[in-house]
């Protein structure tokens, strides 16, 4: 259970290597000694990192394999048993994403169902099973990583963004289906973020590091936020491009 | 979230805890219990408010009968006006007899008359098997249940003896104390004393440090009442509390308003004033008459720190104090109270030594690390926390302060082995 501080007790990350992901955990870990992770991630030297980094902050931490490109059926009984071990789950993470090669993922079929997979697939399995776990025990978070690319797909990047858009839309809905159970649903659109994931890609305005998401997500959580952005500022920007006309969207070198 | 279930009749509660769902049950009183300790998420909560019947009295002895969800309030206007006061009150008259035993609280008389469960002369128990239990305190499992928490099963009724007195009004002397070894030496006599407790300035530091207002006191004779009381020594009837101002902006005690209001205070109290003549709500529950004050704390709320340590650990007390006053916590409800010897009671938390409470609002920077640090002197002397107002220890912590922890879990299991009673306090806890 949560503490009256706000400090979580347990929480499950589904995607744990991501560095938004590890931020996060790293904060509720120094905020919390003893910090119970669940991290579901493919098995492999980054997530023997993430755990490693989190056992030195003393949280408990446990893996479970899931590889969100593969047969997710096939892993359901494993994804629900993740959240049934231990005690409740306060908060249930989903970090999971891929940006992939964006003029690939548009002419080549199998690429672009990759990105499906991993961005918007994988996320709604999970998100359903979870729902259903916070629901059984009547409070929680639950908390998408979404992106601001979901927003207004654009030229430069809408095979990532109109996944991205399927998730966060999802969980949108989720939050009206879950509020009557006390459990709170949250989608996070971070701007550019300086991650392995971004490396080499030029730097957008108002890029951040995985820690400003972080600190953003719990402001966010502490506030009873339905969707936040990271940074705040982002939120203004993207509401200018959405209402911008098409045929000047189209233009904007973005 | 829980279904809040107002209960009625034995059968309907024994069906209750028979059909009990995953999440679990919970008898809840009025609540007033500060953290979760009265919650139960996704689970059912039993409201027993509903049950607050006298079931039969003693007029000889002062021995009542009563249905666990009655109030110490109602108790108070029932029995005061026939000369008996409740054996134990807390600092509120808004907590109902089964609330005091599943906490096992204790009052501004604990050192010489023990926590309300020690007043308890039977109680009914249903227990997780959907069996009524008449317990007595020569029954093991009549300790579990004080300070149980709830966990070890409904409390239905409880046969509590009060205490005769002559009016209903106290005599009480207040003294002021320049700083913490001062007031320590002040109380060396308590014993002397049926109520004691001091009222602690937090912000004070330096020599100052642990400043304090003293004040004792008994029930007072019918003689010694001001002639016009003396008609009707026994009435008490207070106005129900007002609430405050619904205007008040969040936040608006911050350190600087906090240490004018102590500041204020502690002038105000006389350096040594004798057997003046207070009503009970004055002596005893002081913050009744301020409906919803938790409110003045500002929107991250409030939270309540209680501890106690054993006697000769009164260093850490003076550690906590000066921690406070350093951090510049804002709390203007620090109380220092002396307590008698610890009871049978597995997770009660009184024993001999110094208890120290006081409310700090939640959003103070650096709050969490500053906690948790005390937690681990007080645990290093011995001393423990106070269930009923937590809402932050860990499951390793009260495992640590409270050695008769797998004892009570061995009884609870006894008469609840499927854990139909659950609490959010005990699945943080892992009660
Ligand atoms: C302003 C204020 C001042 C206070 N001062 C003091 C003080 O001086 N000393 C002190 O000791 N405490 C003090 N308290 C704490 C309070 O006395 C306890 O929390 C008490 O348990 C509250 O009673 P309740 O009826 O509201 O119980 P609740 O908060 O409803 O429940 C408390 C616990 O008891 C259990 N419980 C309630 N009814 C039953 C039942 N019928 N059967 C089994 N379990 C049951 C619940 O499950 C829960 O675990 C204070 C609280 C406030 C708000």
């Amino acid at each position: 259970m949560r503490d009256a501080l706000g400090r979580l007790q347990r929480v499950v990350v589904v995607g744990g290597t991501s560095a938004i992901a590890r931020a996060a955990m790293a904060r509720w870990a120094r905020e919390r000694r003893g910090l119970e992770v669940t991290l579901l991630a493919r098995p492999g030297a980054r997530r023997e990192e993430a755990a490693a980094e989190l056992t030195a902050l003393a949280a408990k931490v446990e893996c479970v394999d899931l590889d969100a490109e593969a047969d997710l059926e096939a892993q359901r009984a494993r994804i629900e048993a993740a959240f049934d071990g231990g005690g409740d789950v306060d908060l249930v993470l989903v970090a999971l994403g891929a940006l992939g090669d964006q003029e690939q993922a548009w002419q080549d079929p199998a690429a672009a169902l990759r990105l499906v997979d991993v961005n918007a697939r994988a996320p709604i399995f999970v998100g359903v099973i979870a729902a259903e776990r916070l629901r059984r025990q009547g409070h929680g978070a639950l908390v998408l990583l979404s992106s601001v690319a979901g927003e207004r797909v654009r030229r430069s990047n809408f095979a990532y963004g109109a996944t991205k858009a399927a998730a966060d839309d999802f969980y949108r809905g989720l939050a009206q289906a879950l509020a009557p159970d006390g459990v709170h649903v949250m989608v996070v659109r971070p701007g550019f973020v300086r991650t392995p994931m971004t490396e080499g890609l030029d730097e957008a305005p108002l890029a951040q590091d995985p820690a400003d998401v972080a600190e953003d997500i719990d402001a966010g959580l502490a506030a009873g936020a339905s969707v936040i952005w990271s940074p705040a500022t982002m939120r203004v920007v993207m509401a200018g491009l959405k209402s911008l006309p098409a045929p000047i969207f189209r233009r904007l070198p973005i | 979230m829980a279904k809040v279930v107002p209960a009625s009749s034995d059968e309907q509660l024994v069906e209750a805890v028979q059909s009990a769902g995953t999440r679990g049950v919970l008898a809840r009183g009025l609540g007033r219990s500060y953290g979760d300790a009265a919650q139960n998420a996704g689970g059912v909560v039993l409201d027993l408010l509903g049950r607050d019947r006298v079931l039969a009295v003693d007029e000889a002895t002062g021995v009542i009968e009563v249905e666990a969800g009655i109030s110490l309030d109602r108790l108070m206007r029932d029995f005061v006006p026939q000369g008996w006061f409740v054996p134990v009150t807390p600092g509120t008259r808004a907590v109902t007899v089964g609330g005091a035993i599943g906490s096992d609280i204790h009052g501004k008389n604990h050192h010489r008359a023990g926590t309300w469960t020690q007043h308890v002369r039977s109680l009914d128990l249903l227990t997780g098997t959907g069996e009524i239990r008449t317990l007595t305190p020569d029954d093991e499992l009549f300790w579990a249940c004080a300070g149980g928490m709830g966990l070890t099963g409904v409390i239905l009724r409880a046969r509590v003896a009060l205490t005769p007195i002559e009016s209903a009004f106290c005599t009480v002397d207040t003294q002021r104390c320049a700083n913490l070894d001062g007031l320590l030496e002040a109380m060396a006599d308590d014993d002397d004393h049926e109520f004691s407790v001091a009222w602690v300035d937090c912000l004070a530091k330096g020599e100052a440090l642990g400043r304090s207002v003293l004040t004792r006191g008994r029930f007072a004779r019918r003689d010694e009442l001001p002639e016009k009381k003396q008609a009707d020594p026994l009435a008490f009837n207070p106005r129900t509390p007002f609430t405050a101002p619904r205007g008040i902006p969040t936040g608006l005690l911050n350190k600087y308003s906090v240490a004018a209001f102590n500041e204020a205070w502690f002038r105000k109290a006389p350096a040594r004033r004798d057997e003046e003549i207070q009503s009970i709500t004055t002596f005893f529950h002081p913050l009744d008459a301020v409906a919803d004050w938790n409110r003045i704390y500002g929107s991250g709320g409030l939270l309540q720190y209680q501890v106690v340590v054993p006697e000769g650990a009164e260093d850490v007390i003076r550690s906590c104090i000066d921690a406070f006053s350093h951090a510049g916590v804002a709390s203007f409800l620090a109380v220092l109270k002396r307590f008698g010897p610890a009871n049978r009671g597995h997770l009660s938390f009184p024993m001999g030594g110094w208890t120290l409470a006081l409310d700090v609002p939640a959003s103070v920077a650096g709050l969490a690390d500053l906690l948790d640090r005390l937690d681990e002197q007080v645990l290093a002397v011995g001393g423990r926390g106070y269930l009923a107002k937590d809402s932050r220890m860990t499951p390793e912590l009260v495992r640590a302060m409270y050695p008769a922890l797998p004892r009570w879990q061995e009884l609870r299991d006894e008469v609840d082995p499927n854990h139909v009673f659950q609490s959010d306090l005990a699945r943080r806890l892992k009660l």
